[in-house]
């Protein structure tokens, strides 16, 4: 069996294994959309023109939940340099993390979207966009927090300081999606957030592991 | 596969200290070498530069046979180190399993290591249940599971008994008897035939 494959495997069992897989994240998305319209009041007419930002913005800050342990658990008991040793590469095996951290909590958190801009009382017909931009959105969200995990490796408090560096970098695609939304809401209508959007995420994948590598190269220095 | 390991010149260095410098050796295939050393003369630090996990200050480690240090790294050695990588809330089959089949084991090759290893009735135990020295039985039978020339050992023999340092003494025998290399960094003497080299003397 190919190894990146056997890896996948891995990392879908661990992320089960360490603290309920998605839960926890799913159980901060839900409390976070529930606390809005505490906040704001109540009134249908506000919340449906907020619903979808609300739903995309606490699902950036969802997708920051389990990235602590991303890298600092394998690095910690030298499970890294087993992987780091392979012959896949490590751009490969952070690649791979990332997109093993998307399936286990950003595709739940995805699916949780449009039921959270629903709840809030957006309009019917923008939850597919929503759940869009939840699932392309969250693929750059993992690939790019997982640069921030690999960037803090071997620091205390590494969970703060990984939103710290992760979420300025989370600005463009919550713009992109945020345009997304809105055009979906007006009546002229029009893709180009949504287009946009999917060029970062498809950069984020290609690029990031990169910089993962060479981050987790420097941390096992 | 690599036939022979050839270190030349090497210097580590760690933050503003110098471990040691101009270290030069040559393993050739058969060889066991021992690297003895003071507790932090940088035994582990330079088995990681032999893996290419740590950048050298100065000096090359070169494998002879392999077109590509990369390469040659990637596929004909094992690391084993103090931390062994294994998860505490796996089962030791699942640990193994993962660690052999990454290193390119097979089937065949898990079964002869919970043969040699004695590990039977370990696998379907949680690594976190296992003693000090079952789990280090666990983290060595990679060794066996996907067999590669260059062992790179750290420690090996520290948590196991006696019956079990003979039992690898005899694993390394047939690992050297092969034509396969060791480089253990040790402090009691090797159960088999080893040149001593000395860090940081």
């Amino acid at each position: 069996m190919n190894p990146l494959l056997v890896l996948l495997r891995r990392e879908l069992a661990l992320a089960w294994g360490r603290g309920g897989g998605p839960l926890p994240a799913l159980a901060f998305y839900a409390g976070v959309t529930t606390l809005v319209p505490l906040a704001v009041g109540p009134e249908p007419d506000r919340l449906a023109v907020i619903a979808p930002g609300i739903a995309w913005l606490a699902l950036a800050l969802a997708s920051l939940l389990s990235l602590e342990r991303l890298f600092e658990r394998d690095f910690e008991d030298g499970a890294l340099d087993l992987l780091a040793l392979g012959e896949p590469g490590l751009e490969a095996v952070c690649a791979v993390k990332a997109l093993a951290q998307w399936l286990a909590t950003g595709l739940p958190l995805a699916f949780a979207a449009p039921i959270a801009a629903l709840m809030l009382g957006a309009p019917v017909a923008i939850a597919p966009i929503v759940l869009l931009c939840a699932l392309v959105g969250g693929l750059a969200f993992a690939f790019v927090g997982g640069m921030g995990a690999a960037l803090t490796l071997g620091s205390r408090r590494g969970g703060v300081l990984i939103a710290v560096i992760v979420l300025p970098l989370f600005a463009p695609p919550v713009i992109f999606g945020g345009g997304a939304l809105a055009q979906a809401a007006s009546v002229t209508g029009g893709t180009s957030g949504l287009l946009l959007l999917c060029g970062w995420a498809a950069a984020a994948v290609a690029l990031s592991p990169l910089a993962m590598a060479a981050a987790c190269r420097n941390a096992l220095d | 596969m690599i036939s022979g390991l050839l270190v030349e010149d090497l210097a580590i260095r760690r933050g503003e200290r110098l471990l040691f410098e101009h270290l030069s050796f040559r393993a050739s295939a058969g060889e066991a070498i021992a690297l003895i050393g003071r507790n932090g003369a940088g035994k582990t630090s330079l088995l990681r530069a032999v893996a290419g996990l740590l950048r050298p200050a100065a000096g090359t480690v070169r494998f002879e046979g392999a077109e590509d240090a990369a390469d040659a790294r990637s596929r004909d050695l094992h690391l084993i180190g103090h931390h062994d990588g294994l998860k505490g809330g796996r089962t030791a089959r699942e640990e193994l399993a993962f660690a052999a089949s990454w290193s390119g084991g097979d089937e065949a090759g898990l079964a002869r290591a919970a043969e040699a290893l004695d590990l039977g009735r370990l696998l379907d135990l949680e690594v976190r249940k296992l003693s000090a020295g079952q789990r280090r039985r666990v983290g060595l039978a990679r060794l066996v599971a996907a067999p590669r020339a260059l062992w790179l050992l750290d420690e090996p023999l520290a948590p196991l008994d006696s019956v079990w340092r003979e039992r690898i003494g005899g694993l390394l025998k047939d690992h050297l008897a092969g034509g396969g290399m060791l480089l253990a960094a040790v402090h009691d003497p090797l159960p088999v035939p080893a040149r001593a080299v000395e860090i940081g003397a």
